[in-house]
């Protein structure tokens, strides 16, 4: 631990602050990071964390506070100041050319003249030397995330950076991948590089960082060294409380099956989307199944031909509640029985800028809130009414607009609209992707009691912890493909990683290039 | 102290209703100084254009009789606007619709039937229906943009109407004038206020106003339409048909646009023309948004644009300016109105 005292640290916050129109991001923050230190940065959604690093990258200014960089006062102007200066970021949402090679995209990011035979050579030197293998002759879009990732990581490294920033890096890794890469964090930081890790992820930290910083609204709440603490008292620290425990009972045997995908295969129009191919699953009464994978493969695809929201060509391809369905749209599947909550909460699962009243009336409009042909809008405030007071919704009330609502306010609203429609077949995508600790363990327990009540739960996450969580059974997607089935007690973080790149017994071998992961 | 340009935390109700008031105000503060340029005096300028049209019975009548055709485009329009879907080829569409209830009014010249009128704003409807339904069907089956199809259909309506009272309609004994024969009684509209040119077009207005505001606001359709304009992604999430939307949007407006022809060839026109419409097509998407897509709104729009036709009319007569001077004030409202309207999600900062 790179920590003597006489060192000058390579940055430090004091009192930095940032007033946004309607909400305070960060109030009053310090923060230290010495060389060679491994720093995580950990808060819930909307903690500030974000903007704290945006605005150490020069994103935004500060409205308050001065940052020191190797010990004299610097004002970040932009992010190629930032850069100069010896700060590299890899953000969550990657931001690299679909259309351009590897050495292209990094050459944007280079200044000077452009060189791009030395600079593949470079980046080969570099991709050895920190065991990130990419080939900087191929084009962006045929990389898996993983390897997308390691473009970014590289661009970074090019700059020989004294301060790597990553947000949220391991939101799309399998967990072989996510051990690759902190391989890697922990060889940089070995040479003297800072780095500031920004996650959500408590088990993550405790293996990677030696020290962290605890964001809540805004404001610094804590440090401590994640080594000495458990994932529980982290959690306090980060959400102020105690997390909520589970009650999860026995699956029940023998239930009849209430949504069936059979040989399901679809060519995406997206020239970079996926391919489904020959997907076939079972969902019966009283069970929760999730769908684990690393995002992009196929996921959006098989959610929107279950949902209706694109229909497939053979109605015999999905069945829900025994009736042939593949040909049907969204709103002729609701009204067999089935109800779908999806990734996007804003301008998907509700319309931004109506009330939630009228958002109500966007799935659950069949529970009597249409006669002839007119709303009766009575029906759909009653209903709504209920879902704010049974799955505490926090707003100011029925005739609050979508867009007011934090991201788990809302997220609990769709649920609960969704969940009070009394659906036999109800499929979630991503229910409690950003969404805070304590609601998120709320929505799990909401769907452990719908699967008491007998209805069949389909989940698809990328977080392994949420299914391994609430699940009976689980399968796996790659590449478009499904694998087979097995319960959750019978498996393991370790045997679904590897399915996760696509690798089941009995998996055909790739036909045309590697799956969609590291 | 400089001034700072932000985003608002949400956007502002008061600024929605207040923006089409500033727009009125900056459009009549700049006719002022266009007034003044040109030698006029912006006083005088202001009193011609804006009062004396209206200084007596008969110049109200005259606006309300010009807000008819507006208010009829501009509710059918709304529709649409709401839902997305960007028929600008109202002026079309109001063309063949007078083509076709002013071609049952030349076939029927010598009926006594009281059955004429009503059949006539019926085929209007039709007629309009089926011009709007071109560019929707280009839309649902071939994905082509409505906003380019529409339009390019107002020229073809426009070249129909021309061919037609030059050739095969053209009134026989009207001097070669490219026209028709004058329509019958029983083929005009009912004056309301005698001695005056106000008729029974206004109540048909009216009544699309009322029932643009139910199906707006209180209809599942309309709500899907609207779900459609705001999220398209939660529309079809919901399995709203996207298509049904296209088609009612684009229908409305056009059986709308069809009638206002109609209301115009069987009220002061009284046969068929080249110059059925001075651009009331055009203007009344002004009016759609000035009047915020909402029924009331268009109300009172409606009868500001109508305003601004017979200002261009007094000015013309008066201050010796062209009758393009409404189109410039037409254009300022617009131009204006898209400026305030950053303001609704925007304000200005004074910082230190």
């Amino acid at each position: 631990m790179p920590n003597a005292p006489s060192e000058t640290p390579r940055l430090v916050i004091k009192g930095v602050s940032k007033i946004y129109p309607s909400v305070i991001a960060n109030d009053n923050v310090d923060l230290t990071i010495m060389p060679g230190e491994i720093r995580a940065v950990l808060g819930e959604n909307g903690a500030g964390k974000s903007t704290l690093m945006k605005i150490i990258y020069g994103v935004t200014h500060p409205d308050k506070g001065e940052i020191l960089w190797e010990g004299s006062p610097v004002t970040v102007q932009n992010p190629a100041h930032a850069r100069e200066l010896g700060i590299g970021m890899v953000f969550q949402h990657f931001s690299l050319f679909e259309t351009l090679t590897v050495a292209q995209n990094v050459a944007l990011a280079v200044p000077g003249r452009l060189d791009l035979a030395g600079l593949s050579r470079r980046i080969e030197e570099i991709s050895g030397k920190y065991g990130l293998p990419v080939d900087p002759r191929r084009l962006v879009h045929a990389l898996s995330v993983g390897e997308r990732q390691r473009v970014e990581i590289i661009r970074c490294l090019l700059q020989n950076p004294r301060l790597l920033i990553l947000d949220e890096p391991t939101s799309v890794l399998t967990p072989q991948a996510v051990r690759k890469l902190f391989e890697t964090l922990r060889q940089l930081a070995s040479e003297g590089v800072s780095i500031l890790y920004i996650s959500h992820k408590l088990d993550e930290i405790q293996e990677l960082c030696h020290t962290a910083t605890v964001l809540r609204n805004g404001r610094v709440t804590g440090h401590c060294t994640p080594s000495q603490e458990t994932p529980k008292t982290m959690a306090r620290l980060m959400i102020g409380e105690d997390l909520p425990t589970f009650h999860h009972g026995e699956p029940e045997e023998g239930r009849e099956v209430r949504l069936r995908i059979d040989g399901l295969s679809v060519k995406s129009e997206d020239p970079f989307g996926v391919d489904l191919e020959d997907v076939s699953l079972e969902v019966r009464s009283g069970e929760i199944v999730g769908i684990a994978g690393v995002s992009g493969n196929g996921q959006q695809e098989l959610l929107r031909a279950i949902s209706g929201e694109e229909p497939v060509p053979d109605k015999r391809w999905i069945h829900v509640c025994g009736v042939p369905a593949g040909r049907m749209n969204a709103s002729r599947r609701r009204a067999l029985g089935m109800c779908f909550v999806p990734e996007e909460r804003l301008g998907r699962g509700a319309v931004p800028r109506l009330s939630l009243t009228d958002n109500v009336l966007l799935t659950a409009f069949r529970r009597k809130m249409v006669r002839f042909g007119m709303i009766r809008r009575k029906a759909a405030k009653t209903f709504a009414d209920d879902c704010i007071r049974l799955f505490d919704v926090k707003c100011g009330g029925a005739a609050s607009e979508a867009k007011s609502l934090s991201g788990g306010n809302l997220q609990k609203f769709i649920v609960g609209r969704e969940i009070l429609q009394e659906p036999k077949v109800l499929v979630l995508a991503q229910p409690t992707w950003g969404v805070d600790v304590g609601a998120a363990s709320f929505i799990r327990q909401q769907l452990l009691c719908l699967r008491e009540k007998g209805t069949a739960v389909l989940v698809i996450s990328e977080e392994l912890d949420e299914l391994f969580e609430i699940c009976d059974r689980l399968v796996v997607i790659a590449k478009g493909r499904l694998s087979p089935s097995k319960a959750t007690s019978e498996t393991g973080v370790e045997e679904v990683g590897v399915w996760m790149s696509g690798m089941w017994p009995g998996a055909e071998p790739a036909k045309d290039e590697a799956p969609h992961v590291a | 102290m400089w001034l700072k340009f932000e985003q608002r935390p949400e956007p502002s109700r008061l600024m929605r209703y207040l923006s089409p008031l500033l727009a009125v105000g900056l459009m009549v503060a700049s006719g002022m100084l266009l007034f003044h340029l040109l030698g006029k005096s912006p006083a005088e300028g202001f009193k011609v254009f804006f009062l004396n049209p209206v200084q007596d019975k008969y110049g109200v009548a005259e606006l309300f009789l010009k807000a008819t055709p507006l208010i009829l485009c501009a509710v059918g329009l709304a529709v649409g606007f709401r839902g997305n879907i960007w028929n600008i080829g109202a002026e079309g569409q109001l063309l063949i619709g007078a083509l076709a209830g002013g071609g049952l009014a030349l076939h029927f010249h010598d009926t006594n039937s009281m059955l004429l009128l009503p059949a006539m704003i019926v085929a209007g409807a039709l007629g309009g229906m089926f011009w709007a339904a071109i560019p929707a069907w280009l839309r649902t089956r071939f994905n082509a943009n409505e906003i380019l199809t529409s339009l390019m259909l107002v020229y073809i309506a426009e070249l129909i109407v021309s061919w037609l009272v030059h050739g095969p309609w053209m009134d026989p004994d009207g001097f070669n004038f490219p026209q028709t024969r004058l329509f019958q009684a029983k083929a005009t509209m009912p004056i309301l206020v005698q001695g005056t040119r106000v008729n029974a077009g206004l109540f048909i207005a009216l009544g699309a106003l009322i029932a643009g505001w139910i199906f707006m606001n209180r209809s599942f359709m309309g709500y899907q339409m609207k779900v459609a304009g705001q999220a398209e992604n939660a529309g079809r999430y919901a399995g709203f048909s996207a298509r049904r939307t296209v088609w009612i949007g684009m229908l409305v407006g056009g059986a709308m646009a069809g009638i206002a022809g109609v209301a115009e060839i069987s009220g002061p026109v009284g046969q068929i023309t080249e110059h059925i419409s001075p651009g009331y097509g055009f203007a009344a998407m002004i009016v759609a948004f000035v009047g915020r897509l909402d029924p009331v709104g268009i109300f009172f729009s409606g009868l500001l644009m109508a305003l601004l036709y017979l200002g261009g009319e007094q000015a013309q007569q008066y201050l010796a300016l062209p009758y393009s001077i409404s189109k410039v004030f037409q254009g300022l409202l617009l131009f204006f109105l898209l400026c305030s309207d950053v303001f609704i999600t925007h304000r200005i900062r004074w910082k230190k």
